[in-house]
């Protein structure tokens, strides 16, 4: 049987659109209901904002009720917080890290060292922001940012998700 | 046999790659790669102000902020020969005490997450968020303080806040017994730990190790008692050793510290002078110009012993080594205690198991912003 | 102590400047007697190596070593002028061992080399980075190095 012609119609019937549309419709919403109430953070901490990340889970701003918990591995994790500044050094490993996140993935870019560079924005060593390397779809200021507002950082993202659709 | 492991990893602590080379899980040699986290601090400080360059040592080693401030306060206040009031050093020596319990705490938190026991990383939090919010009350920040100032600090503690101190003193001693016992009774973190990654003394000294990782295998070195800083001399307080140099005396020589700081803050309270301060607003007023000097000034951090050597040029006119008429430093150099521990992941980790680093490396109590700087 | 201290070292080694400033004895020296003096030094008591330093004087560089010792309670600080072409200086590592990674880090930022390391390469920046940054007359020219993951 030849894949490709099947693979072809398949994808050229208007049928098949059609049934397609249907059920991303019905299932959309328990799809997104499931994803927003447990989007897993990758556990990557860079610098000083990696150690409110830390406080971030711990009991007194409970990380969990939210239905978050850290993932080790980035084949396993929905969100990752890019919590320091990005080095020329680390560069490609956080892409490649990036690129191991299975889709739909989300960036939050905490604190001012990954949104412009921060305090070190002329050092010949620190590249200024990590949406040069990496698509950021949420930044979250502060030096370092609350615990509060990793919370508030995670809610925005989690109405976002609501209204906007998961991204394919 | 070559394994990486990588610049991430939930043990390391931030990041380190490791390059192990092993033989069937028997570690023969261990390679660390730094530099992920090198923001070129160094070269920034000549091109900054000293005022300017105040909040930048707090990022060096963020858990332990207020004693790297207060370590380049130190330094410029020596060159400059300034003489501080009774009042600011006894407030900067609370804070450096209550910041190495801090630090402690989160070692603690860290090495038993490590080791797999998360209940004894969630304990420790709570205490040390108490202590951030005493900090929070002073200076307004919750990790990176920027509180100390050349020739003092930002603003005066409030009226209630030593009273705040005492009882959060109070509750620690006794949470120190729960601690105790949450260790003691685990027979899993007693069997990873004990007899794991020995160092004996006189390996220790020749090789240059620092800080709670020197005094744990046997070796009576401290700042604070070999070269007096501050108001230490009129403070009545031990230095603990320990004979083992293995990652559970490593671990057990931070506890006795705990202790130890909190018979220093007890006495700092009682002797602490009632007197009017400058603000920081004063502070400012007129422009810091070091002379042409050159200072090595080093403390006791949490970490281990952590120095700023600073070369003036002094006020010359624009030329070769005009730095902004005294304004800007020539040349700063930065040296940290954890810098030299990393050194020895190699030593204490030959003949072990893979499982093994894990409890070596959290022993060291290391952090990469101050290795890297 | 300091002053006999000083005395002893004018007569044993040849040395261009001495002074003593607080509770720093700060000598200055040519680069074929630092090891033979670092040799002494570490015979009578001076076993803390803290620091090791390099400094862009635009006309030369020098290298700073401080050296305490518990003793006598005193800092040594040897200071080394380098031509700017030539920035070589023999290594104190067969001394003190804990200078392995410090005069690596010296060469990383500084260039200056260290003959006789047993492994001088860039320690902070990537193996593939040119030009010594705390340098004076450095210009940032290096870009990320996508291949550059392992």
């Amino acid at each position: 049987m030849n894949l490709d012609a099947v693979d072809e119609a398949v994808t050229s019937s208007v049928f098949f659109a059609r049934l397609q549309e249907l059920t991303h419709k019905l299932a959309d919403p328990l799809l997104n209901w499931g994803f927003r109430y447990s989007t897993w953070w990758y556990l990557f901490g860079l610098k000083c904002c990696a150690i409110e990340m830390m406080s971030f889970f711990a009991a007194r701003f409970d990380a969990e009720r939210l239905g978050t918990f850290f993932s080790s591995t980035p084949r396993r994790a929905d969100l990752m917080f890019v919590t320091g500044p990005v080095t020329k050094k680390m560069a490609p490993r956080l892409k490649l890290l990036y690129e191991q996140m299975p889709c739909p993935k989300y960036v939050i870019a905490i604190g001012e060292c990954a949104i412009c560079g921060g305090p070190w924005f002329e050092s010949y060593s620190v590249i200024q922001g990590v949406d040069k390397i990496v698509p950021v779809d949420m930044y979250v200021p502060g030096c370092p940012p609350r615990p509060e507002q990793f919370i508030e950082s995670l809610q925005k993202l989690h109405k976002d998700i609501k209204e906007k659709g998961l991204r394919r | 046999m070559i394994l990486n492991m990588g610049p991430q990893h939930p043990s390391t602590h931030g990041v380190l790659r490791l390059k192990l080379t092993i033989d069937a899980d028997t570690i023969t040699r261990v390679v660390p790669y730094m530099g992920y986290i090198h923001r070129g601090l160094e070269k920034l400080a000549e091109n900054r102000r000293y005022e300017q360059f105040t909040p930048h040592p707090d990022r060096l080693d963020y858990i332990s902020a207020m004693s790297w401030n207060g370590l380049y306060c130190q330094t410029i206040e020596k060159a400059l020969d300034l003489h501080l009031p009774e009042r600011v050093e006894y407030i900067r020596v609370i804070c450096f005490e209550l910041q190495r319990i801090a630090n402690h705490l989160m070692f603690f938190a860290a090495y038993t997450l490590d080791l797999g026991q998360t209940t004894m990383f969630i304990y420790p939090f709570q205490e040390r968020e108490w202590i951030l919010d005493l900090f929070e009350q002073i200076s307004g920040q919750r990790l990176t303080y920027n509180y100390f100032r050349i020739g003092g600090v930002s603003r005066d503690v409030p009226r209630d806040w030593p009273e705040k101190v005492s009882r959060f003193l109070d509750h620690m001693e006794k949470r120190m017994k729960v601690y105790h016992n949450m260790v003691e009774e685990n027979e899993i973190f007693l069997a990873r730990t004990k007899g794991i990654g020995v160092m004996k003394r006189e390996e220790a000294l020749r090789l240059g190790m620092l800080g709670p990782p020197l005094r744990a295998s046997g070796a009576c070195r401290d700042v604070r008692r070999d070269e007096p800083y501050s108001i230490y001399e009129r403070l009545d307080f031990d230095i603990p050793i320990l004979e083992e140099g293995d990652s559970f005396a490593r671990y057990e020589i931070r506890m006795l510290e705990i202790y130890e700081s909190i018979k220093i803050v007890r006495q700092a309270l009682t002797q602490l002078p009632d007197e009017k301060i400058p603000d920081g607003h004063d502070l400012i007023k007129q422009p810091v110009k070091v002379p042409e000097c050159e200072v090595y000034c080093r403390n006791e951090l949490p970490k281990g012993e952590g120095a700023f050597y600073l070369i003036s040029t002094g006020e010359r006119p624009e030329g070769r080594l005009a730095t902004e008429g005294g304004r800007r430093p020539y040349r700063l150099k930065i040296k940290s205690p954890a810098f030299v521990n990393l050194w020895f992941l190699d030593p204490l980790t030959r003949g072990h198991h893979i499982a093994d680093i894990i409890p070596i490396n959290s022993s060291l109590d290391l952090i990469f912003g101050e290795v890297d700087r | 102590m300091m002053e006999e201290f000083q005395k002893t070292l004018q007569e044993k080694f040849k040395i261009a400047e001495s002074i003593v400033v607080r509770n720093e004895l700060r000598v200055k020296l040519v680069r074929e007697e630092l090891l033979p003096l670092c040799k002494f030094l570490s015979e009578n008591s001076f076993d803390h190596l803290s620091c090791i330093t390099g400094i862009d004087f635009i006309e030369y560089i020098q290298v700073v070593y401080h050296l305490f010792s518990y003793e006598k309670k005193f800092w040594v600080v040897l200071k080394v002028d380098l031509q700017k072409d030539n920035p070589h200086v023999p290594t104190v590592c067969p001394v003190w061992p804990v200078a392995d990674w410090l005069e690596r880090e010296t060469y990383d930022l500084m260039g200056i080399v260290f003959d006789g390391h047993p492994d001088l390469r860039r320690i902070l920046l990537p193996e593939s980075w040119k030009g010594y940054p705390l340098r004076k007359d450095y210009v940032d020219e290096n870009e990320i190095q996508w291949g550059e993951v392992l």
